[in-house]
């Protein structure tokens, strides 16, 4: 399959490795991966703050750049959220059928990471190695929008060597919540500071995430604590192969 | 009562405007900096609160489908706000049927005189009363203090809020603020007993106090967890039994309800009831249930004389009319609350009035107006767990969202945000001007000083994150530019 990636803007400029890593499993699957390069963000941000019609132009363009794609897939499950809650509303107001139809048609083809391999491709086991204790935060979107159940945890399930463990309060909150986390400093930080001490409390050596903004704004904390578990996207681990121990991350 | 009126504004002539909604810790940044430095509230409602939220989640798995119960539950209230006149209407000529009276109240001070003249016109000295959050909307206390009448709250809880002047900081449990100690020495000074804060002993002693004062009493004042329309009557909800005794032994009983608390029909009512009690503390029921239905008939050897509900608006009618109805579904239940990370760091007094959490954060602004409130739509990680444990699902979230674009709108976001969020659009609309800004990111954040990776001090206006959390250092190619490049090499 012919699948388009669109990488998230904060994955493209912070966590490129994300990127590389998804691009990496879908080649070692069989796919053809496709970046096109007039991407660029979803609209979440300008969304969630109140800027709706400033949205507008920055979800029309995410629209025009993916209309014709087989398959979309999105290592990010805030951006996919922003998408199957927001786009076809967004649409709607502007009073647009083309553009209406548009996302009606496209929205379907559009994938979660985790979703796009178990859910549509089919594939639970990417042929990954990870010899290593890890534990998996669940974020708000990818519980209580994407529904994702169990599929991340299949994935990992799968990896050879990887000693999964339960992290305590798994579907609490991070406490990212995009501008939140600048605007009101004490609260995010007193909700990540138990996010860590969860995380902290399973001796994992590895903390996975499938959203950058879950995983910039834990592992910052992490290091700024000294926490000694590491944050790495799902993708990464998957894209670890036998041969290739897939060591770093932050 | 100054907590219902905002200073005088030269904007509106210079004439002071009255608050729907009695604001009592206004600030809401410094409330919130403080309340999550407080361990011991943290401990407190760790204890309590959390622990609620986790045996909501457990009892509401026991039933077959809870989630499904839960759209019943949103859809009953759906219809009963789209035809909300028709019900109060028909609330009002059963509740004349069975013998009680029923006033509209417009306003909160509407309320309050209407509950005075009745306790007037019967020669009610003393008030007991059952919990009711729409008395502390109405600052009922206050104005019968004003008018001569002694009212006394009969829930643990709110006798406790009401003897220390303090104000409930959850919709259920009233004071899951206060610690042990702090109960015993307000409980225990106020009946003049010796000090103990064994909550058995303490629970005793305000059992005799309390016994005494529901003899006494002339009037009981109750809320209403539900009116049933079909019936015209009232249900009230305790653990306590506090709220059929205040409605029985004294002669007159009055129940003040919001308008949006009223239900089509008895065969409704068990949709409710199931979910009540399981979302607001883990309970199949309460341990009380009271359905009323007028006053005492003839030949009835118990109840009071005169029965009395009084319907109140305050502002509600405005919200039925807006984009925000569905925040008239709520019960009252507080699951949002247990469920909300953000109050569980910030506790109930952070939010500045009597409704506190998820719910409050939108019942505030939307009763009192945007401007006072211009944190509670934003200070929100918009995580959906109140949505998720709302058994009417009212979706806080999104209406959240659109208070913001409401404030935007308003100009009430700063001028500046509104500036920095305009240029991103520009930045993000443009190929070129996306790469230009994603260039200067990198840059201007790679010349800041880091270690392993790490910046330890953004900028403004992004200081707020490294005030308290590192951030990841952008590494120097951008996954667009190893694209390019690897595409590149490969031909």
């Amino acid at each position: 399959m012919r699948i388009a990636l669109f990488v998230a803007c904060y994955n493209d400029t912070l966590f490129p490795e994300t990127g590389i890593a998804v691009t990496q499993v879908l080649e070692r699957l069989g796919h053809t991966v496709t970046f096109p390069m007039e991407q660029t963000c979803c609209g979440q941000m300008h969304y969630n703050t109140g800027f709706h019609r400033e949205a507008v132009p920055i979800v029309r363009r995410f629209v025009q750049t993916f209309r014709d794609a087989e398959a979309v897939c999105v290592p990010s499950s805030s951006c996919v959220s922003m998408m199957r809650e927001h786009y076809e509303m967004i649409a709607e107001a502007s009073n647009d059928a083309a553009f209406l139809a548009e996302v009606r048609s496209l929205l379907p083809r559009i994938h979660e990471f985790s979703e796009l391999l178990v859910n549509r491709l089919g594939v639970e086991d990417v042929g990954a190695t990870f010899a290593h204790r890890v534990a998996y935060h669940a974020s708000c979107h990818s519980v209580r929008v994407l529904h994702l159940g169990d599929v991340p945890i299949r994935l990992l399930r799968a990896v050879r060597g990887l000693e999964l463990v339960e992290i305590p309060d798994r579907e609490q909150c991070c406490g990212f919540g995009g501008t939140f986390a600048i605007k009101y400093p004490d609260i995010s930080e007193a909700i990540v500071r138990d996010k860590v001490g969860c995380a902290a409390a399973t001796q994992a050596e590895v903390l996975i995430v499938n959203d950058a903004g879950c995983a910039m704004n834990i592992a910052g904390a992490c290091h700024r604590h000294k926490a000694a578990i590491r944050v790495r996207h799902l993708a990464e681990l998957l894209a670890s192969a036998i041969g290739n121990k897939g060591e770093g991350g932050r | 009562m100054s907590a219902f009126v905002e200073p005088s504004d030269p904007a509106t002539g210079g004439r002071a405007r009255r608050l729907a909604l009695p604001v009592f810790h206004p600030d809401f940044m410094a409330n919130a900096h403080t309340a999550t430095h407080d361990e011991l509230l943290h401990a407190a409602i760790e204890n309590s609160v959390v622990k609620k939220d986790y045996v909501r989640r457990e009892v509401l798995a026991e039933l077959p489908d809870a989630d499904g119960l839960r759209t019943v539950a949103g859809a009953i209230k759906r219809h009963t706000l789209d035809n909300l006149d028709f019900y109060l209407r028909q609330l009002e000529g059963n509740v004349i049927k069975a013998g009680g009276q029923v006033h509209f109240a417009a306003t909160a001070e509407e309320a309050n005189a209407i509950i005075i003249a009745i306790a007037k016109r019967t020669g009610s000295k003393l008030v007991v009363k059952s919990k009711s959050m729409v008395s502390e909307e109405t600052l009922l206390n206050d104005a019968l203090i004003e008018a001569g009448i002694e009212p006394v709250e009969t829930d643990l809880g709110e006798l406790i809020v009401q003897v220390g002047h303090d104000h409930p900081s959850h919709l259920v449990l009233p004071i899951i603020h206060l610690r042990r100690k702090e109960i015993g020495k307000v409980l225990c000074t106020f009946l003049n007993v010796p000090y103990t804060e064994d909550p058995p002993t303490l629970a005793e002693y305000a059992r005799v106090y309390l016994r005494n004062r529901f003899n006494q009493a002339d009037m009981g004042i109750s809320g209403v967890n539900f009116a049933i329309a079909e019936t015209g009557s009232i249900v009230m909800c305790t653990n306590e039994g506090n709220g059929r005794m205040c409605t029985t032994r004294p002669r007159v009983h009055v129940a003040l309800m919001g308008m949006e608390k009223v239900i089509p029909r008895l065969a409704d009512l068990p949709v409710f009831l199931k979910l009540l009690a399981r979302s607001a503390t883990g309970q199949p029921l309460t341990q009380y249930t009271n359905i009323v239905t007028g006053p005492r008939r003839a030949g009835e050897l118990d109840g009071p004389e005169e029965f009395h509900l009084v319907i109140l608006d305050n502002g509600r009618t405005r919200i039925l009319g807006s984009r925000y109805r569905d925040t008239l579904r709520c019960i009252r239940c507080g699951a949002c609350l247990n469920a909300c990370p953000v109050y569980r760091k910030v506790g109930g007094h952070s939010y500045g009035s009597v409704y506190p959490g998820p719910i409050g954060a939108l019942l505030t602004p939307l009763f009192n107006g945007l401007g006072g409130h211009k944190h509670l739509p934003h200070a929100s990680s918009l995580c959906g767990a109140c949505y998720e444990a709302c058994p009417v699902k009212i979706n806080i979230p999104e209406m959240l969202i659109e208070l913001k674009e409401d404030m935007a709108k308003a100009h009430i976001t700063p001028w500046w945000e509104r500036a920095v969020f305009k240029l991103w659009t520009l930045a993000l609309s443009r190929s070129f001007t996306y790469g230009l800004s994603q260039k200067m990111q990198q840059i201007g954040l790679r010349m800041l000083p880091a270690s392993e990776g790490f910046i330890k001090r953004l900028p403004p206006p992004a200081t707020g994150w490294t005030s308290v959390r590192d951030f990841p250092r952008p590494p120097k190619e951008s996954f667009r530019t190893l694209y390019k490049n690897r595409q590149m090499s490969k031909k």
